[in-house]
């Protein structure tokens, strides 16, 4: 069970206050792609063993949505940051 | 056996002394004691029978890994399967049975098999019963009838649990020599430190040491006592720590009550309570369990752990036999032959299998030392009588025994085959213990951040160094938090028991039992790898080993060592079988904490809810909304007998009032989202189909909502309050998973828009009064709106003040009718509500519910999101291209899938409406529909079918491959039953097509 620092309320929280929202920075493709585009981007995830760049949702907290990279294999969170430092840092 | 004269240290209270019932007969104990001891003071031998075979047990261990002293503790509501007589407290007027033996301990159906047991090895159920498939069910029932051993508690449970959440700085994991000793530690350099630990008193097996050590017990004393005053310590006292996760959640059972009498407990105090602990570190001080030597028939009632045998001995001063032979591997069978000299005067035979310990004081004292002898055999009926003795030989890689020597008469067999330092919590977390041939033994590789392992868990065998290793560890965590106490420690040796490796002798293995609980033997192990099972993984789940309550902690590492012999490998290369939680059985009780009843799925209730029951409502559930399903009125029959109309009655008059008069609905579930900032349109405009660019403020506009596989979602009305303010509605069932759906787009995709959503589903109550002469019930009860059909047309709203009330009041229809929703702060609702019955009374106004809802709306072919869709009908599907539009600057969600090649087929599942030939004849929802009689391949599904009142006859909407196309067409459904019903495939609008019921009466 995760203690995930909300990076909003700045707290580290217990997982159960927490939903996993999917895979982040995903790049959603232009009206004209390809229909093999589209559905890459509907429904192929990296599923990558080992480091993932993942969203999750602080549902019964803040309600904002943030940025987590973790190690899926040892559970090691390497970082968690907002979608904002992210357009920042950029 | 006996209760000696009161002893030095022992935990016995002899001055109350406490009734109890087990097997329904009645007995006597003292305050302190166990169930298990109590038993055994008072003689009684056989505790159990076993799972497979229906053979007499006994009591084996003192603690929590016995296997065999299962027992149904207390009844009703209050009834505990499968509790462990080693760790019940005794209370007065316990009532106890044996959780096994079918049908009574004394005769057993399993034991009076017994010509079949050689049947009966590993794989037996997997082998017999696969066939005759058909005869399965049979063979499970009474299959069902043998196994397992306490019955499921019929009541539901009388007491409650809670859960409490606990960050400290250090958790201490045992509360023996090494756990306080780290305690003490940790706590003088000012962090917070919790002690758990499992029984009713600290100290742990140093309590066994009292006895013979007064520097032990002064040890324990003062460093308890220190502990005691320290405000930043806590200790969890009856409470087993039995599960460790990542980040160190560590889950903690406290036993707050079950040490009490039943007539004393405080029921408004938790029985049980779930410890939810975060701890900065972990000290891992959890202890050893010591494991037995192997014979045949050494699961005989009186054979039992040498370690048990002392702890009844000092703590609760029963002697277990008399005539005790003492068997092991390692030196610490002599502390308990030395105890039951000094103690009781007996002298036991001690058979060592090695030679060489300086056993001359014992010998001297004219103790019976063998070494270089262990036990072949045991035998007696209901305990043991005798054991076969041989000589055993150790050629540097191998054991080998002689044939037997000698009989030996006994009355008690106490056996010492090593220690299993207890690496379950470690292993939780994925960590593989590491295998010591010094110690023979599994050690913990605490290879995870901030934990270490303290105390005879990493292999210490004396006490003092247990301290040691304690101080050590806590030195070790105190620097990882940065915190420091003086003086430093340095790292204990290991002080050695000498233990012998592994061995099982080969005289009648088909009597030697591994897993005493699920009856696995050695020759069990054997087979399954002469059936080539090779990894320790498959022969477990071969031979069922571990899979009992106990989950193996005595047997499995017996299981390993002989398969590791058989498969000629190494312990290590063998490895262990999977540790995982929870390390000892957890009520379900505890797991749930509050969340049981009503807190286990809140209900919700509309502000209305009190007015609808008065109105004798029947509810259904709809997400957690109770909301009122129909109204049934009471029918009066002769001689004053009354009923009420059933569900079909009931919406037969509630839908006609509807269309011929006027209805009022609660619609106050519907989700309400309050939308704001100056880019509410353009993101009206990406999650809805349509257009919202023009929507002027008074205005209410549906929107279909795709995901962007182009697929509906969800579906309502939106309202626009200004430029910069909208209210949108979402289905009831959908609110919380449309309002995270939008949030994620605004949050993730489309930062820049300025739009701040609210969920307001609770804030606002909605009466609908709905049917032809709504208009004139609202005007008794509004005037500063003008409701004339021109100047407040469909689908516009208005503000206003209703019965003193101010009140958003919104023209939209769901049915087809007239129809005016009232929006008021939700407090205001239930007086709103009672205020529409009174003002329609005059109309004979008719509350109406959920099933008379979807009747009216299915009349004018209205979809139920959910129910019509299954997140498989585009926009287009559904026959509701008018809600798309493609020309908006940005492409709505989904509007790329819509010409995909799949979403284009023009042989797509499309929404129809279906006239049954039979006019009478309603249609199963589901049912399959297909093409021609004969067929067999679907071609669709009804979504849904009722009896239309107002039509006189039955319709349906369904799904059909391309059923836009086939207007009148007749196709076939066919019933789960069998029925083979022709229908019509027709436009899903059945009733007033024209619309001319939409203004009411002018
Ligand atoms: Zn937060």
């Amino acid at each position: 069970m995760f203690l995930i620092r909300c990076p909003y309320c700045g707290e580290a929280r217990e997982e159960q206050e927490f939903s996993y929202a999917g895979e982040a920075f995903i790049q959603r493709p232009p009206l004209t792609c390809s229909d093999e585009e589209w559905g890459d981007y509907l429904f192929k995830r990296k599923n990558i063993k080992g480091v993932t760049t993942e969203q999750w949702l602080h549902s019964a907290g803040c309600r904002r949505i943030f940025v987590m990279e973790r190690n899926n294999v040892t559970y090691e969170i390497l970082s968690i940051y907002t979608f904002e430092s992210k357009r920042g840092a950029a | 056996m006996k209760r000696l004269a009161p002893q030095a240290h022992e935990r016995i209270d002899r001055s109350k002394t406490y009734q109890f019932t087990w097997q329904g007969e009645s007995y006597y104990a003292y305050a302190g004691d166990t169930l298990a001891s109590a038993l055994l003071a008072n003689g009684i031998d056989v505790v159990g029978r076993s799972f497979k075979y229906g053979r007499k047990r006994g009591i084996l261990a003192a603690g929590v890994e016995e296997p065999n002293a299962l027992v149904t503790l207390e009844s009703g509501g209050y009834e505990v399967p499968n509790a462990r007589a080693t760790e019940i407290e005794l209370y007065d007027q316990l009532n106890a049975k044996a959780a096994s033996g079918i049908p009574s301990l004394r005769f057993d159906l399993r034991a009076a098999l017994k010509p079949f047991h050689k049947f009966m090895v590993a794989g037996f159920y997997y082998k017999t019963f696969k066939w005759p498939q058909k005869l399965w069910p049979h063979y499970e029932h009474y299959l069902r009838q043998l196994a397992g051993f306490s019955e499921v508690p019929q009541q539901a449970d009388a007491e409650h649990y809670d859960h409490q959440y606990q960050f400290v700085d250090v958790a201490v994991v045992g509360g023996g020599a090494a756990g306080l000793s780290a305690a003490l530690t940790a706590a003088q350099s000012g962090a917070s430190v919790l002690v758990i630990d499992e029984r009713a008193e600290l100290g742990g097996e140093l309590s066994s040491e009292f006895a013979s050590s007064a520097e032990a017990q002064q040890w324990f004393s003062s460093t308890k006592q220190a502990l005691e005053q320290m405000p930043n310590v806590r200790i969890l006292k009856r409470s087993t720590a039995f599960a460790l996760h990542d980040f160190n959640l560590l889950l903690v059972i406290e036993r707050r009550q079950d040490h009490v009498s039943l007539k004393q407990r405080n029921e408004k105090q938790s029985r049980q309570r779930q410890h939810r602990v975060r701890a900065k570190q972990v000290i891992l001080a959890t202890g050893s369990h010591e494991r037995p030597l192997l014979f045949a028939n050494n699961d005989l009632p009186g054979v039992l752990m040498a370690s048990a045998m002392r702890r009844y001995l000092n703590e609760f001063a029963v002697l277990c036999g008399d005539k005790p032979v003492l068997a092991g591997n390692n030196d610490s069978i002599y502390a308990l032959a030395e105890d039951l000299v000094k103690r009781a005067g007996v002298k036991p035979v001690v058979l060592d299998m090695r030679v060489g310990y300086d056993a001359s004081r014992l010998i001297a004292a004219g103790i019976d030392v063998r070494q270089g002898y262990t036990i072949l055999k045991a035998s007696g009926s209901n305990r043991v009588e005798q054991v076969s003795i041989a000589k055993v030989y150790y050629d540097g890689k191998l054991w080998s025994a002689s044939a037997a020597t000698e009989t030996l008469d006994c009355d008690v067999v106490a056996t010492s085959g090593g220690f299993n330092p207890l690496v379950h919590l470690d292993c939780h977390t994925g960590s593989k213990p590491l295998f010591s041939n010094a110690l023979q033994a599994f050690l913990p590789a605490c290879d995870k951040p901030a934990r270490i392992s303290a105390g005879s868990v990493n292999g210490h065998s004396d006490w003092q160094a247990c301290v040691q290793d304690g101080a050590y560890a806590a030195h070790q965590i105190l620097g990882r938090l940065e915190k420091s106490v003086a003086p430093t420690t340095v790292k204990p040796e290991l002080k050695l028991l000498n233990v012998a490796p592994f061995f099982c002798p080969t005289h009648q293995r088909n009597k030697i039992f591994i897993d005493m609980q699920n009856d696995v033997k050695a020759s069990d192990i054997e087979l399954a790898i002469r059936e080539n099972y090779r990894s320790i993984e498959h022969i477990k789940r071969y031979t069922a080993m571990g899979f009992g309550t106990d989950q193996g902690k005595i047997g499995n590492v017996l299981g390993i060592a002989l398969a590791a012999q058989l498969l000629n490998r190494s312990i290590p290369e063998v490895g262990t079988t999977t540790f995982r939680p929870m390390y000892t059985p957890v009520t379900m009780g505890a797991l749930a904490g509050e969340e049981v009843g009503l807190l286990f799925d809140p209900q919700r209730f509309t502000p209305i809810h009190a007015s609808h029951v008065a109105r004798g409502a029947e509810f259904e559930v709809v997400g957690q909304w109770m909301r009122p399903w129909y109204f049934p009125k009471a029918i009066e029959h002769l001689y004053d007998a009354q009923s009420a109309e059933d569900l079909h009655t009931a919406v037969q008059r509630e839908c006609l009032a509807v269309r011929n008069s006027v209805g009022v609905m609660d619609a106050s579930t519907l989700g309400k989202i309050d939308i704001q900032g100056p880019d509410v349109r353009e993101f009206l405009a990406r999650v809805y189909t349509n257009a919202w660019a023009k929507l002027a403020p008074g205005k209410c506009r549906y929107g279909v909502m795709c995901d962007e596989n182009g697929m509906i979602i969800d579906d309502g009305v939106t309202a626009c309050l200004s430029d910069t303010h909208f209210v949108m509605t979402t289905t009831t069932g959908g609110a919380a998973r449309i309002y995270n759906h939008l949030e994620t787009w605004l949050q993730t995709e489309w930062p820049a828009l300025k739009v701040y959503l609210t969920s307001v589903t609770d804030h606002w109550s909605t009466t609908a009064i709905v049917g032809p002469k709504a208009r004139r019930v609202i005007e008794k009860l509004c005037s500063d709106i003008d409701f004339n059909a021109k100047a407040f047309p469909f689908m516009d709203w208005r503000e206003g003040t209703v019965a003193g009330v101010p009140a958003r009041v919104m023209r939209i229809s769901f049915s087809g009718e007239l129809s005016y929703e009232i929006n008021v702060p939700a407090n205001y609702g239930r007086y709103i509500w009672e205020q529409v019955m009174e003002a329609g009374k005059e109309f004979d106004i008719t509350p109406y519910g959920t099933e008379t809802m979807h009747v009216l709306r299915a009349e004018k072919g209205y979809i139920i999101v959910g129910q019509d869709t299954d997140g498989s009908l585009s926009p287009y599907d559904a026959n509701m291209g008018w809600a798309v539009s493609l020309t908006k600057p940005y492409p709505f969600l989904g509007q790329r899938a819509l010409t995909r090649s799949d979403t284009v087929r023009t042989d797509r599942k499309q929404l129809v409406g279906l006239l049954p030939h039979d006019a009478q004849k309603v249609l199963p929802e589901g049912t399959q529909l297909v093409n021609a009689i004969e067929d067999k391949a679907m071609i669709g599904h009804v979504t849904s079918s009722y009896l239309s009142p107002i039509l006189g006859r039955s319709i349906a909407m369904a799904v059909v491959k391309a059923g836009l196309s086939r207007m009148g067409n007749t196709i076939y459904a066919k019933t789960v039953g069998g029925e083979t019903i022709p229908v019509t495939i027709a436009d899903s609008v059945f009733y007033d097509t024209a619309k001319e019921k939409l203004d009411g009466e002018v």
